[in-house]
């Protein structure tokens, strides 16, 4: 359990300091995978059917069918790296060891008696949730924003895991079919972005903004 | 409790249909007898409360029958609409209003699809009792709603869908951790996440995780509601959708994500925590209207105008619930009569926009002449929506002001009253101006199905204001008591 924490954290590592989307999507790929894995090392033989199902199921999803089409998205869209991100690659790296100290600290403070959690398990967890929230804000392209998304809603799963809380069954079904839905619309929507907009950057999607472009008062005074 | 099962299943089913039935008029007839079933079905449910299904997972309160019969109300009244419009809109392409681009609509199988799957997912969001099954059920009303944003396929509507999607998503995956607070509550974790196990261990759970879990699914959830200042999403997708989708976003799913904080608030209170997520939902409720009213004043596009003003009302429904009591009685009453009111506003822009294809406020005149009936559903929105007599919104609106008088609150009364009378204002310059003065469009004749389900709602505002049937009152102050506070 323990390396498969220690692995985590170094592929969000590794995705806070690559620009290459295309190595990007294959971490958070073996992400997905190791995610998918937890259950079964956690439960140390006392393996149930339902448990071998939904840890098959995420690794399907989360380790190969999302990537797959995050992806395709990739390769239609003739896009491969993230240039110039609001916050540099070697900046980011140290912004991901502070994000890393910050969790600790969280973990420390939530003061979980120690039995029932894995303390590297629940810091992995929050790193991962913190990782997955910077990544949306610190890059440009809209596939980034969508795997730091995935990356996020790995970490809230495995902050379930820490906490050695079981949800039933159906609803751990339910909220990994959200997350793939959510994923595939993304994936969706990107391709329309790219054909629109002609490029991948979230960050130029302001014809809808309220800040600019309010022509009334100017003209109104005018009339 | 098969007809419980039966009003989340048909319309779950009746959507998947619909994306691969072929016939533009079977599929309109589906739809049609969908609204119809899911509307007399809710009704039936909802007038004896009947017993929790599937180990309390299930189930209709109080709290959950009103915005039932509610949400199935406004699908109908959007039903009625919709059918018309779906028929009036162009399978073409056509040049975008704003952007002068081409662009063509959704396939309506999708369209009807997903609108139905919409239907299926609030419900299971307003009648689950379970807290993992409900977030489940928001997150899939995110999900069955994207494809309606992006109905008409422009660049504009792109844009919106997109930030939909990741905003909610994001903020819906922050809920995610508040639930896995949720179960840290009780020594030794729960067994059971529905509202009744933890009602039942309300006097033993620990605080700090509780509050901890409340941040957290307040935030969450108050991202899908359009709480400020975590609405960035919300002006462009209620704005982009097509009519009939922006009433259903703004009338009925709003009011969904509301009853996810309305659960917790409601356990916050029986565990003696009422003030503490009071006061957050009381400061989360003042800056919504500040914040709307701000923007509402310098609008350029009525439907935005709209959809800030939703923003505004989610506000005052934070604000009355946090302060508990009467206050939360006026608040849930006010639910009602804003989705009313909202929905045949945005149907009634809907119909302004298809007269003159422009959302601008500014190339919009004589709205009174041009369409007459959509003039004065214009006017009479305006006036129900800023709170003005004889419409149900001036009573519930009193209402919360009494409430906060009665907590001997000041500042936040006169905050509150100040950013009323903000709206007010600043909505009267737009939708004055736009009803009035003259234009060269020729009058003309309104098609029935345009106007039926506006006129509809806009009588049931009124009628609410004049007279409150005595059942809805008996629910909604059944439903008040779950959120504590003196002044019952």
């Amino acid at each position: 359990m323990d390396a498969t924490s220690v692995f985590l954290i170094l592929s969000c590592l590794l995705l806070l300091g690559s620009s290459r989307l295309r190595v990007a999507i294959r971490v958070v790929a073996v992400q997905g995978v190791l995610v998918g894995l937890l259950p079964l090392v956690r439960a140390e033989g006392d393996l149930h059917l339902h448990i071998w199902i939904l840890a098959v199921v995420i690794i399907a999803t989360k380790g190969f069918a999302l990537p797959w089409l995050m992806s395709v998205a990739l390769r239609r869209s003739r896009v491969h790296r993230e240039i110039e991100p609001f916050i540099g690659f070697g900046a980011s790296i140290l912004c991901g060891v502070a994000l890393l100290a910050l969790s600790q600290w969280i973990t420390a403070s939530l003061q979980l008696t120690g039995a029932e959690a894995s303390g590297l398990l629940l810091t992995t967890a929050f790193f991962l949730v913190l990782t997955g929230l910077f990544l949306m804000v610190s890059r440009r392209k809209a596939i980034t924003q969508s795997l730091a998304y995935l990356v996020m809603e790995n970490g809230v799963y495995v902050v379930g895991i820490g906490m050695s809380l079981e949800s039933p069954f159906l609803v751990e079904l339910g909220i990994l079919l959200d997350v793939s839905v959510g994923l595939f619309i993304m994936g969706n929507l990107l391709f329309h972005l790219d054909r629109e907009f002609d490029h991948l950057d979230a960050d130029k999607l302001t014809e809808l903004s309220d800040a600019s472009g309010s022509h009334d008062l100017i003209s109104e005074a005018r009339e | 409790m098969s007809l419980l099962v039966a009003l989340l299943l048909v319309p779950a089913v009746a959507g998947v249909v619909s994306y691969f039935v072929r016939s533009n008029r079977l599929r309109r007839l589906l739809w049609g007898a969908v609204a119809a079933f899911h509307f007399s079905a809710s009704v039936v449910v909802s007038l004896p409360a009947p017993p929790a299904v599937f180990d309390g997972w299930i189930g209709v309160d109080s709290l959950s029958a009103v915005f039932l019969v509610l949400t199935s109300l406004l699908f109908l009244a959007v039903t009625v609409y919709g059918i018309g419009y779906v028929h009036r809109e162009p399978v073409t392409p056509r040049r975008d209003p704003e952007g002068g681009r081409l662009q063509i609509n959704e396939p309506e199988s999708i369209f009807t699809g997903s609108l139905l799957l919409l239907l299926a997912t609030m419900s299971l969001a307003v009648v689950s009792r379970h807290f993992a099954l409900q977030w489940v059920a928001i997150e899939a009303t995110t999900l069955a709603s994207a494809p309606l944003v992006y109905y008409h396929r422009s660049r504009r509507s792109l844009e919106a869908a997109w930030k939909y999607v990741i905003l909610c998503s994001v903020g819906i995956g922050l809920a995610l951790l508040g639930l896995f607070f949720i179960r840290m509550t009780v020594p030794g974790g729960l067994d059971v996440l529905t509202v009744d196990a933890l009602l039942r261990q309300a006097g033993e759970v620990n605080h700090k995780w509780l509050g901890t879990a409340f941040l957290f699914l307040l935030v969450g959830y108050g991202t899908k509601m359009g709480l400020a200042p975590l609405h960035a999403w919300l002006p462009d997708a209620h704005s982009e959708a097509p009519a009939p989708v922006s009433a259903l976003l703004s009338g009925a799913l709003l009011n969904c994500a509301f009853l996810g904080i309305l659960r917790v608030q409601q356990v916050a209170a029986a565990a003696g925590m009422a003030a503490f997520g009071g006061d957050l939902l009381i400061v989360f409720g003042l800056l919504s209207m500040g914040l709307a009213g701000v923007f509402i004043l310098r609008q350029t596009d009525y439907k935005r105008m709209l959809a800030y003003s939703s923003v505004e009302h989610m506000g005052i429904l934070a604000l009355g619930v946090g302060l508990g009591g009467l206050g939360a009685f006026g608040s849930l009453l006010h639910a009602v009569n804003h989705s009313l009111v909202k929905a045949m506003l945005f149907l009634t822009a809907g119909n302004i926009l298809a007269r003159f294809h422009t959302k601008d406020t500014l190339k919009v005149q004589g709205l009174c002449r041009v369409l007459p009936v959509s003039g004065v559903l214009w006017i009479a929105g305006f006036l129900a929506i800023t709170g003005s007599p004889p419409f149900g919104t001036f009573v519930t609106e009193f209402t919360i002001l009494k409430a906060i008088l009665d907590r001997q609150r000041w500042v936040v009364a006169a905050l509150y009253a100040g950013f009323l009378l903000l709206v007010f204002v600043a909505m009267s310059i737009i939708v004055l101006r736009m009803a009035l003065g003259r234009s060269e469009e020729r009058p003309q004749r309104e098609p029935i199905t345009a106007v039926l389900g506006p006129v509809a709602l806009a009588v049931l505002a009124i009628l609410l204001g004049v007279h409150l049937p005595h059942a809805l009152v008996e629910k909604l102050h059944a439903a008040a008591q779950l959120f504590g506070g003196p002044g019952q």
